[in-house]
């Protein structure tokens, strides 16, 4: 390779292995603002006139830039690190140039964050948070408040919004293995900000105290009081009182509009934080910092601004098209963004013919209601969701990417993705024998897919393999062998079956197959 | 790649038009933010006019309604009250109401009122909204905020504080007894229109 300094070595021009063309890296005062682009000639002559016009083109533009970075922006930046710190998370911030849809929810969450505290805000000054006046209160901004009803539905379309980002984004990790090493921390301060989100999202759906607001707090906070032993104590501290009433609504409101929020930022920053540390996943799971070029800059990467800055745009532009359409001509979603009982003021004597939680809330729901037992039913949702704090150290398969991962892979995140969805549709129905059967094997499905995980994380043996399936055969017949009766053999046989059969093919077929075959990861990214 | 002009002038009209469609879709979205904070329906709705009823007021007494949020005072003057008025210019800062800001115009005259006995006035001081004291003895009402006085017909005297003569609202006369607190009188709307 040979190379050719200029003017003062703020031009470097060098040619490359596989052509023979020059490249040009141009740094003005110790700022890369050229990176190997090409001048697309092998004359050493051409290529310096090409570089030397782009250089005083740039040069004047970085006078410009410094003209002003000695006015008040420099007078802040010697104070302040602003420009460094544009620098290093924007401009030279190089995350993988192969990002394709599924990178636009990271950046639409933080859209909705922003604008749920901001709509928060000015529903905060309307709002009332009494047991006597909430419900008014709330009419009251749906009617008197000059435009209150569309910052209402702003905010109330904004939860749903921020759930389906949310979920999307988790998926995407899944797909591509973003939780995987050295990105452990940055899924596990994500699940804490899916678990605050959760929270958050139920202490807001108290405030309007509708039916809804009241008999599903009264549902989840019973869950606490399965507990043993301290249960009972521990439902009357968070209530405040013997019942849900005005001390529950006005903690909730306190938590909800100061205490979680906060929590959600400080989260947000330390997500952000690690990420930028390690820099993003990609859809080839390739790690984009082990090949650079002689500047340390990825050669598979591009500056996050003004590349993704841009993407980010499209996707927020499209994004906003569907929450405005949302927002003006389906703000209910049917029942399922706020439900219709929901519209009848909270009344402690009678409960609604057929409770469910909203919509992001229902497979967990499924999985709740799906053990006959209060203490069980709560252990396996908590469950349900602790598991996510482990799934780091659950798949520890090398691989990161779906791309390169084997057939049994994609079938087991394709049925765990169908089974998720299937109990979130579960949740919102009364439960009929029918359907508590196919919850209680979708819910044996959810933890199924984080076993199959483990076992997809290295080559296994016959002896493994056998004894791993049939652990879990043992361990979801036990349950079934205790109840099952002249009365329902048919379908707990049948759903029993299912799931086993599911089983035994997920586990024993790389012995007798190649379906668990694993492609080769390429050294650089694709496309 | 190799004509730069050519595309940093598309650079910079994509870069501008993006940011004015953007621009204003930021601002469009933030009226209803802006207007959320202006008066509701429901407090624009609590400005309707007030009756009271004056049968029981006595010569000298003072009573006090609430009007859109304010307080408004009700006096009947007796003759000794009606005596100590007077346009004297140098006492007053508008002795002859001229600022047409703080009275219908059916109360610009001497006393500042339709009947001359019965004082209708908002109880906001001018100066900075504080409610002036009723000092029947001393023949005027005084602000204790900064010291503001004014005789009985609601006018500011020359060193207070207060640049403006106290206002009288929109009022008529139902009955001889009664009323009517912000509507103006029903020969002036003829007059008017």
């Amino acid at each position: 390779m040979e190379k050719v300094l200029l003017r003062d070595g703020e031009i470097t021009l060098h040619t490359r292995e596989r052509s023979n063309k020059w490249q040009m890296y141009i740094n003005i005062k110790g700022t890369d603002v050229f990176v190997r682009k090409s001048t697309g000639t092998s004359n050493l002559d051409e290529a310096a006139k090409i570089a030397g016009k782009y250089y005083d083109q740039l040069k004047e533009t970085a006078n410009i830039a410094n003209n002003s970075a000695s006015g008040v922006i420099g007078w802040i930046d010697a104070r302040l690190p602003i420009l460094s710190f544009i620098r290093d998370h924007l401009t030279q911030y190089y995350a993988p140039k192969n990002f394709n849809f599924w990178y636009f929810f990271g950046s639409l969450a933080f859209l909705i964050l922003f604008l749920q505290i901001f709509t928060g805000i000015f529903l905060a000054m309307h709002y009332k948070p009494d047991a006597k006046l909430a419900f008014d209160s709330v009419e009251f901004i749906m009617r008197d408040v000059n435009l209150g009803w569309l910052i209402r539905y702003m905010h109330s379309t904004g939860a749903s919004a921020f759930f389906v980002v949310v979920y999307l984004h988790m998926f995407r990790a899944l797909m591509y293995g973003s939780f995987k090493k050295p990105r452990e921390l940055i899924w596990l301060f994500g699940v804490f900000i899916y678990l605050a989100l959760m929270a958050e999202a139920f202490m807001g759906y108290l405030l309007p105290w509708g039916q809804m607001s009241y008999w599903g707090a009264q549902v989840i906070i019973n869950l606490f009081t399965t507990i043993p032993f301290i249960g009972p104590e521990l439902g009357i501290w968070i209530r405040g009182d013997f019942a849900i009433s005005d001390p529950t609504l006005t903690r909730f409101f306190a938590l909800h509009i100061v205490a979680v929020p906060m929590v959600i930022l400080l989260l947000v920053i330390l997500h952000l934080a690690a990420l930028h540390t390690v820099g993003s996943n990609n859809p080839d799971g390739v790690e984009i910092k082990k090949n650079k070029d002689e500047r340390g800059v990825p050669l598979d990467g591009i500056p996050f601004h003004p590349y993704y800055t841009v993407k980010d745009f499209v996707g927020i532009g499209v994004f906003l098209f569907l929450f405005a359409l949302t927002v003006f001509f389906v703000p209910e979603m049917g029942g399922y963004f706020l439900e219709h009982a929901n519209f009848i003021p909270a009344n402690p004597l009678v409960t609604p013919d057929h409770i469910a939680p909203v919509w992001y809330f229902t497979p967990f729901y499924s999985i709740l209601r799906a053990i006959p037992d209060p203490a069980f039913g709560a252990l396996a949702m908590l469950l349900s969701i602790v598991v996510l704090f482990f799934l780091p150290w659950i798949d520890s398969n090398p691989i990161k990417s779906i791309r390169y991962r084997s057939t049994l892979f994609k079938i087991n995140l394709f049925t765990f993705v169908i089974g998720f969805l299937i109990l979130g549709w579960l949740g919102v129905k009364a439960p009929t024998p029918l359907y508590s059967a196919l919850a209680l094997r979708f819910s044996e499905m959810y933890f199924i897919f984080f076993a199959l995980l483990f076992f997809y994380s290295s080559t296994r043996s016959n002896l493994f393999s056998y004894i791993f399936s049939g652990a879990i055969i043992f361990l979801i017949s036990i349950y079934d062998l205790s109840r099952i009766s002249a009365d329902n053999y048919i379908i707990v046989t049948v759903g029993l079956m299912s799931v086993i059969l599911f089983v035994i093919f997920m586990t024993l077929s790389p012995l007798y197959s190649s379906l668990n075959k694993e492609k080769e990861v390429p050294d650089r990214v694709t496309a | 790649m190799s004509s730069d002009s050519k595309d940093n002038s598309r650079r910079k009209f994509l870069t501008g038009s993006l940011s004015i469609v953007g621009g204003t879709g930021v601002a469009a979205t933030l009226w209803p933010f802006l207007t959320s904070m202006a008066p509701s329906a429901k407090s624009k709705a609590a400005g309707a006019p007030v009756k009271v009823d004056i049968s029981d007021l006595q010569d000298g007494d003072k009573i006090d309604l609430i009007w859109r949020k304010k307080p408004i005072w009700v006096v009947k003057r007796t003759k000794d009250m009606l005596e100590s008025i007077n346009t004297n210019e140098k006492k007053h800062k508008d002795p002859l109401s001229d600022n047409t800001e703080q009275q219908p115009d059916f109360a610009k005259n001497k006393f500042r009122s339709l009947k001359p006995e019965i004082l209708v006035l908002e109880g906001v001081c001018t100066h900075l909204g504080c409610n002036p004291a009723y000092n029947p003895d001393q023949n005027n009402f005084f602000c204790a905020c900064h010291g503001s006085k004014f005789d009985l017909a609601g006018k500011v005297s020359n060193g207070s504080p207060a640049g403006a003569n106290l206002k009288v609202p929109p009022y008529r006369f139902e009955d001889e007894n009664t009323i009517i607190v912000g509507e103006m009188p029903k020969e002036q709307k003829i007059d008017s229109a």
